[in-house]
């Protein structure tokens, strides 16, 4: 202690008194500014012990102290999630059941059921679809008029609803085998009925071959794509006569999808989406530009 | 202050700073008391242990799959953590709860999202749209960014080891049986095969679990298989139409 007193003589501060080497520290007192944060802080987090959850409760004891406020952020969360629907009750009350003319009619609704399907498509659809609805080799194109299940408002939502080849009881399900893995035709006999299918198509073809395979279209091919290979929207059959392609039309992309039937999976959107959210989805993509009109023949709702 | 200075002064220079094996006891001590204060509640506090049901343990094709998962740095981008917050619940769904991620080994939560949160991917996309989208991202989402995986598909699955991954996990506390350490092998393979025998079993063992070929590839057993099994069940096992989230005992 007899250092204690020392006092630097450049600054006049006080050192703490211990020496190495002749260098010696100063004994400058903490920052003000510092310190009074810091006691700031400590009494800061006694008012926050207070007003917010904090304590866990000693051995034997349950829970934990929930503070004055009983702030839950799972509470608040919920609260929140509350709010949001009822803000958005109106508009969504009355998508709940509506047609599609209702909505259209209902300038204001409509854009509502399109923003608030062009949303719901970014954080669901997109993915496999396309940000735009444009698809990619295996997952449809919705901005075109062209439709495995159908295109009309009530065949979308219905589509949302239960997927296709999905896990819902109800699910649109129909199965191209796999023609060439399962060996139901051989490796020429695929050959044919591609040349057949190109055929059909508009392509060039070979014509012996393709002759050969009409045969074979005839024996597996029709009870889904029809007779001319227009195919059948009611079994999710596409059409095989124009140009667009799900899996491609080369002929190399022709053969392979024979070879291994397609078996595209749309997930089922009943538990993941509310109902009214389901039918502003089926707004905006049926708005998206391919959207067909409710014709006269049963391709509704039920029409599977 | 100056007296004070004169009692904490003689304390440490004259008595901590010279003595080092009393200085390392006494910052022992120091630190031992934030970390008792922070740690030794978790051993007791039953509010932090919350019990859901549907969680169950990872069959062995999702635990391999998982381990592919961290072996590839899946979690650098992808977190697996719904928080409280509006707009994640909006985007990704019920929040995550604890329970949920209980029998991971590590956790995946995570905070660094370059890609979206995988918490409850599980069922939202087709195992075929996996397929694609793990061999070549930008085939089905153009904008993305994510790097392709496509050797996953050809590398078989190397599943020697599973019972003592399964075994080590029951170190940890996750509660593996004796069977189901016994039969991880025959288990894994059934999971890829709805027509094999072990079908009841594994059902048995891990209710819930999806038996198919996931990789679109019924002739082997590959990575992709036990990656894709793992990402189509995050999130999927609490079934949240009867979990009661708005319940006291689950307000915390």
């Amino acid at each position: 202690m007899a250092e204690h007193n020392h006092k630097d003589e450049v600054t006049g501060v006080d050192t703490t008194g211990h020496e190495w080497d002749g260098i010696r520290e100063l004994d400058n007192p903490l920052p003000r500014w510092w310190l009074w944060i810091f006691y700031a802080c400590v009494a800061w987090s006694v008012v926050y012990m207070i007003f917010m959850p904090a304590l866990p409760a000693p051995p034997g004891f349950e829970g934990f102290t929930r503070g004055l406020t009983g702030n839950s952020e799972r509470a608040n969360v919920a609260q929140q999630m509350a709010d949001l629907q009822a803000s958005r009750s109106t508009n969504f009350d009355r998508l709940q059941n509506a047609d599609f003319q209702a909505i259209e009619n209902d300038p204001e609704l409509f854009r509502f059921a399109i923003a608030a399907g062009r949303s719901a498509f970014g954080d669901n659809c997109a993915t496999c679809h396309g940000s735009g609805g444009g698809g990619a080799v295996g997952y449809p194109n919705l901005n075109d008029d062209i439709w495995l299940w159908g295109g009309t408002f009530d065949d979308i939502r219905y589509t949302l609803h239960v997927g296709i080849r999905s896990d819902h009881p109800d699910t649109r399900f129909s199965q191209m085998p796999a023609f060439g893995r399962d060996e139901l035709l051989s490796q020429a006999e695929i050959r044919d009925v591609t040349q057949y299918v190109l055929q059909l198509s508009g392509q060039s073809f070979d014509a012996a071959a393709a002759d050969r395979g009409a045969a074979t279209f005839q024996n597996q091919c029709v009870s889904c794509h029809m007779e001319d290979g227009t195919g059948d929207q009611a079994q999710g059959a596409p059409d095989l006569t124009d140009r667009d392609w799900l899996y491609g039309g080369s002929a190399d992309q022709i053969e392979a999808t024979i070879h291994r039937g397609p078996y595209g999976v749309m997930p089922s959107w009943e538990g993941r989406l509310s109902e009214p959210m389901i039918t502003a989805l089926a707004t905006y993509v049926y708005s998206l530009g391919g959207g067909q009109e409710a014709g006269g023949d049963e391709m509704g709702a039920g029409g599977q | 202050m100056s007296q004070k200075k004169g009692f904490f002064q003689g304390i440490h220079a004259k008595f901590l700073e010279r003595n080092s094996l009393i200085l390392t006891v006494a910052i022992l001590v120091v630190v031992s008391i934030g970390g008792v204060i922070e740690i030794a509640p978790l051993f007791y506090l039953n509010s932090t242990i919350e019990e859901v049901e549907g969680v169950r343990p990872y069959t062995p094709l999702e635990l391999a799959g998982r381990q592919i998962y961290v072996r590839e740095g899946c979690y650098n981008c992808h977190s697996q953590m719904i928080r409280p917050l509006r707009d994640e619940v909006e985007r990704y769904g019920h929040y995550s709860l604890a329970a949920e991620s209980m029998y991971d080994r590590p956790f995946q939560w995570g905070s660094k999202r370059t890609g979206p949160d995988l918490a409850r991917v599980g069922g939202k996309y087709s195992d075929e749209w996996h397929r694609d989208h793990l061999i070549n991202p930008q085939s089905v989402v153009p904008e993305s960014v994510m790097p392709p995986y496509a050797f996953l598909a050809d590398a078989a699955l190397d599943y020697g080891q599973i019972e003592g991954h399964l075994r080590t996990n029951r170190l940890f506390g996750v509660p593996y049986t004796d069977e189901m350490i016994a039969n991880a092998e025959t288990d894994l393979e059934a999971q890829v095969d709805p027509f094999s025998s072990g079908y009841d079993d594994l059902i048995a063992r891990y209710p819930g679990a999806q038996i198919r070929d996931f990789d679109g590839n019924p002739d082997e057993l590959t990575e992709l298989d036990a990656l894709i099994a793992y990402l189509q069940v995050l999130g999927t096992m609490v079934d949240f139409s009867t979990y009661e989230a708005e319940a006291p005992e689950n307000q915390r």
